[in-house]
């Protein structure tokens, strides 16, 4: 089998359903009437609502991770609705790695502090000053870290289930996990034996020291997100919009300079109008060149992009075929 | 410090906000029939297949020494199932045209991972069959599209494949369709298509294929575009008519006093002014108002989470439902139902286990084994326990009645799972009633 066969030729703008597709970023006017009269924003937004108050219901201790990303600003926002006019009744963990863009710092205390909520937060590096985790050094990134800061945080304060904002097109790991995803006692995810889930019957029990991990967002994709956020005014750190910033390109990727990421001998520091995908750890988060500065622009540019989302952004899933599968048995988000 | 994208442009239909609506579907079908080369090609072709994700495909493939790419990598993402060639979990896909997002539920087809397969299959409003054109339907394909149809799934599309390697003759596809339509009419499926493709090439699949003149039906995509979409709870609900209901799940306090009970609603549309009962306490009441965190409504569709203010002072809780007087649920304690077991233990009259039905988690015990789900007699025969994945029928006794419907009444008020009271995995879904079939 070849996969020129396969894929290749509808690249060719007068191939296979390229009149039916989304044609690179600009959406063609074709609008067929709607039967159903709730659209696909409608239909995520109420089954997210849904699983999460059926997870605050039946879990003692929740708890929901915030990392000042679009993802859990999303998240935040969805946590919200669910409990209005009362306040979100279980509080925000921030896993934070100490490698910060300030901008996300700021946003993170501005959003919490908005909704009314109670912020934990858990610092990898008070997991590496109390010897839990070696120090990897000051520039190195401490994704994977996170793991134990996580597992720590979430023993420490009894919690039985975490809301995170992770979602399944996002890599190929994640495209296999349930939207209420086990796990036991050492935090480890089974890939293997996971829970059935039916119908909307989300069955959250777990035994004492298990948790669940609950993903409401697992079916929205990176353009769901941005139509979503662009439908209901959800701000976001002024990092997702083109900027101006010195950067260095390493291993193919945009990182920005900053106190942990400086030049090598031969790296060139350039300024480049570029936007961040997503918000992670700011040694191994890269940058896209860039010049959309609206929601509306990066709804165009997402539906035009050819690069994935982690793709085009993160070093850490880049070391392995299976890097998030790996990560995720060992308690990661 | 943070940006407001400021108010949003009169463009909400060019952005794709809202001119899109949402179909799940679930597929059938072995890695040999084609199944994966045809989801490759539908994420391909609708600009949902990255080529970073292509690129680390080929890798993988490569590191395997196949020799050649391996498309079944798109969607067998875990490391034990590349090393097997097999599907063991349910993989999610996302595709989109300009009208529809489509959430792909790419499922495992080998008879121990029922449990999966039906994970998969029970969110879905329609099922996309692979049938290979060399071979005809397969054994497991037939037992999962019954196992679909038994969950409500009630739209086929099915792809006669390979067409190419039976020169497009036209009496093998009309085989396969013969089959289909007279195993669809049995299951009760209301519409089945049945399309000859090419998934290697293409053909029908996206790009309608000039090598069968004789077909003039809709392509794959086609299918898939004009298919009943909307959300898989509300079409049972819609299409047959169970009236509206609201399964409490979390009671809101009000600024000013008084209380709203939060749920998503199903079956049908509630307005303002409806008269309700609250079961399964029997007291009736109306509908005095409609809450949204975006404000109140008159009325509330098929789908919707929202919260309802009753009109009148009642004690309802987490666990009770709101339904529609007229055509109200029956609450019962006892009742048959149509189960598919996933535990290697068998399931025998008299095991204790729990049971969550609609936002309600209570005692459950297994008065009777009535007898097991024959695929392909597709009938009920006698038996005593049920043994893992089977489908059987049993009859149940709960320890606090619960509001039910025929699943093929309500697909939400008509389900449920069993759950191990030890571990608290969830080791059965559930239909109340009797499979549903038509002579």
């Amino acid at each position: 089998m070849d996969t020129a066969a396969v894929f290749r030729s509808p690249q060719d703008p007068t191939a296979a359903g390229s009149a039916a597709v989304r044609p690179g970023g600009s959406v063609t006017a074709l609008v067929r009437p709607v039967e159903h009269p709730l659209g696909h924003l409608d239909l995520l937004e109420s089954l997210a609502i849904f699983i999460i108050r059926e997870v605050a219901a039946e879990s003692e201790r929740p708890v929901l991770l915030f990392s000042g990303g679009k993802d859990s600003a999303v998240l935040l926002h969805l946590a919200s609705k669910a409990f209005k006019p009362g306040k979100i009744p279980f509080p925000v963990l921030h896993v934070d790695t100490g490698h910060n863009f300030a901008e996300v710092l700021a946003y993170r205390d501005a959003q919490v502090e908005a909704e009314g909520a109670r912020l934990i937060v858990a610092s990898v590096q008070d997991s590496i000053d109390q010897g839990r985790v070696a120090d990897p050094g000051p520039i190195a990134s401490r994704n994977r870290l996170q793991t134990t800061t996580l597992l720590d945080a979430i023993n420490a304060h009894g919690f039985d289930a975490a809301f995170g904002g992770a979602r399944r097109d996002e890599d190929k790991a994640r495209a296999k996990e349930r939207v209420l995803s086990f796990r036991d006692s050492f935090g480890q995810w089974d890939p293997k034996a996971q829970r059935p889930e039916l119908w909307q019957l989300y069955q959250g029990r777990v035994r004492p020291g298990e948790h669940l991990r609950a993903f409401p967002l697992s079916d929205w994709t990176e353009l769901d997100i941005w139509q979503y956020i662009w439908r209901e005014h959800i701000e976001l750190p002024s990092i997702y919009y083109a900027h101006e910033r010195e950067v260095i390109e390493r291993d193919g990727m945009l990182l920005a300079v900053s106190e942990w990421v400086s030049p090598e001998t031969s790296e060139e520091v350039r300024k480049e109008t570029v936007r961040f995908r997503t918000v992670g750890d700011a040694t191994c988060t890269g940058a896209v060149r860039s010049s959309a500065d609206s929601v509306e622009e990066i709804i165009r540019e997402v539906s035009a992009s050819r690069i994935s989302e982690r793709g085009a952004t993160r070093a850490d899933d880049r070391f392995s075929e299976t890097a998030m599968e790996d990560r995720k048995r060992e308690g990661y988000f | 410090m943070t940006t407001l994208p400021g108010s949003p442009p009169a463009g909400g239909p060019e952005l794709g906000v809202d001119t899109m609506d949402l179909l799940r579907f679930a597929t059938i079908g072995s890695v040999d029939d084609g199944k994966s080369t045809l989801i490759g090609r539908l994420l391909f072709d609708t600009r949902q297949l990255f080529d970073d994700q292509l690129t680390a495909i080929e890798t993988a493939s490569e590191r395997r020494g196949l020799g050649e790419v391996d498309l079944s990598f798109v969607t067998d993402g875990l490391r034990a199932e590349r090393e097997q060639g097999i599907t063991i979990d349910v993989a999610y896909r996302y595709a989109a045209t300009p009208h529809r997002k489509f959430v792909i539920a790419d499922c495992p087809g080998h008879i121990q991972y029922t449990r999966n397969m039906a994970t998969g299959a029970s969110t879905a409003d329609l099922a996309l069959v692979l049938v290979d054109a060399t071979s005809g339907l397969r054994e497991q394909s037939r037992r999962h599209i019954c196992i679909a149809a038994l969950l409500g799934v009630d739209q086929l599309v099915v792809c006669a494949n390979k067409m190419d390697l039976v020169g497009w003759d036209r009496s093998a596809y009309q085989r396969i369709a013969d089959e289909m339509e007279a195993l669809a009419r049995r299951l009760g499926i209301s519409s089945c298509t049945v399309i000859p493709i090419s998934a290697l090439h293409g053909d029908n699949v996206v790009a309608r294929s000039d090598a069968a003149p004789w077909y003039d039906g809709p392509t794959v995509l086609d299918a898939l575009e004009s298919a009943r979409a909307g959300g898989w709870a509300a079409q049972r609900g819609m299409s047959r008519g169970s009236g509206a209901r609201l399964p409490v799940q979390w009671v809101l306090r009000q600024p000013g006093g008084g209380r709203t009970y939060a749920g998503m609603v199903n079956g049908g549309p509630f307005r303002v002014g409806d008269a309700v009962v609250v079961l399964p306490q029997g007291a009736k009441t109306t509908i005095r108002a409609i809450e949204t965190a975006d404000g109140p409504l008159q009325r509330a569709e098929v789908g919707l989470s929202v919260s309802l203010r009753l009109g009148d002072h009642l004690d309802v809780s987490r666990g009770d439902l709101i339904a529609a007087a007229e055509g109200a649920p029956k609450v019962t304690d006892t009742f048959e139902a149509t189960v598919c077991w996933f535990q290697e233990r068998p399931l025998a009259a008299g095991d204790r286990l729990r049971i969550k039905h609609t936002t309600r988690v209570a005692p459950v015990v297994v008065e009777d084994v009535i007898g097991i789900f024959d695929v392909n007699e597709l009938r009920v025969v006698d038996a005593n326990v049920l043994r893992e994945n089977d489908i059987g029928v049993v009859k149940l006794r709960t320890a606090t009645p619960l509001a039910v419907d025929p699943y093929e009444a309500d697909r939400i008020t008509g389900s449920f799972v069993l759950i191990d009271e030890l571990t608290f995995a969830t080791i059965a879904a559930g239909m109340v009633g009797p499979p549903r079939l038509h002579d």
